[in-house]
């Protein structure tokens, strides 16, 4: 899957879990919602990891690619324009 | 603590320079009902709630907020870019200009610096979620009258996203003011 594309699902997947955070916060004991939040989460941390292995780090200390240059400097930032659509 | 994630909240790719536009946005930025008040609000607030779930809606709201804050820097330098000095002057950004540059600088629309006397914590669970739920309710109308602002697709989806989320927001800040007053309830019954 090219870059832009895996990176606008992970976005959609850490929006779902963003959300179902809050709601989970005020309605702890909500199993279904918990459910669906380990589904979601597993299926992140799998996109998360094969992500970073081809297209490098979304955060710094969890990343352990990094070999002659570090590659958590790499540009672009998520600010500019290029960011989410690497030509 | 808090650890960065490389990426935006909701995606932002503007293609159209219009510094006149960002002056106007920048005030969710460091205005009265913007991201930097909330986000500053919720999480210092958080200190004093009494319950598991509302110290941990207040840290994940005022987190996410945190996230807002750079969605709308992001959206303020997009819009800003590549605009020259022609542009800058016939767009009225020049006031900005002369004090920041193409910078991003926590203020309001009129060029008024950000201030801390834009939010309480006022050390009461109760007082504090009333307060939450108007200061969303006031970024919501901010975000719609910025909507009234603009036609351009490219920014107007961004700002819908936002004012969806202060609409969530303030459903959880209701549902959190309900836990505080029940326990309440149940306090002055034992
Ligand atoms: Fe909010």
């Amino acid at each position: 899957m090219d870059r832009d594309k895996m990176l606008h699902e992970i976005m959609a997947l850490d929006f779902a879990l963003i959300d179902l955070n809050l709601y989970l916060d005020t309605h702890p004991t909500c199993t279904e919602t918990i459910e669906l939040f380990n589904n979601v989460a597993k299926k992140r941390k799998v996109m998360i990891e094969s992500f970073e292995a081809m297209y490098g780090p979304l955060t710094a200390i969890n990343y352990t690619n990094s070999e002659d240059m570090w590659d958590w400097v790499e540009e672009p930032w998520p600010w500019e324009r290029k960011y989410g659509c690497k030509e | 603590m808090w650890i960065y994630e490389k990426k935006l909240e909701f995606p932002i790719n503007i293609k159209n320079p219009n510094p006149r536009l960002a002056k106007l946005i920048i005030t969710q930025y460091g205005g009265p009902d913007g991201e930097l008040a909330a986000s500053l609000r919720y999480l210092s607030q958080r200190f004093t709630m009494p319950t598991g779930e509302t110290k941990a809606i207040l840290t994940d709201i005022g987190t996410e907020e945190l996230a807002h804050l750079e969605m709308i820097g992001t959206i303020c330098s997009q819009l800003l870019k590549g605009a020259d000095c022609e542009t800058l002057k016939a767009c009225g950004y020049d006031p900005a200009y002369v004090d920041h540059g193409c910078g991003i600088y926590p203020m309001n629309a009129s060029g008024v610096p950000f201030t801390a006397a834009y939010l309480q914590s006022k050390g009461d669970p109760e007082t504090d979620l009333i307060e939450n739920l108007a200061a969303e309710q006031k970024a919501k109308t901010t975000y719609e009258y910025l909507l009234h602002m603009t036609d351009d697709p490219d920014v107007i989806a961004p700002l819908r996203f936002l004012r969806e989320r202060e609409v969530v927001h303030f459903q959880r800040f209701g549902e959190a003011l309900r836990i505080v007053q029940d326990l309440k309830d149940r306090k002055t019954y034992y």
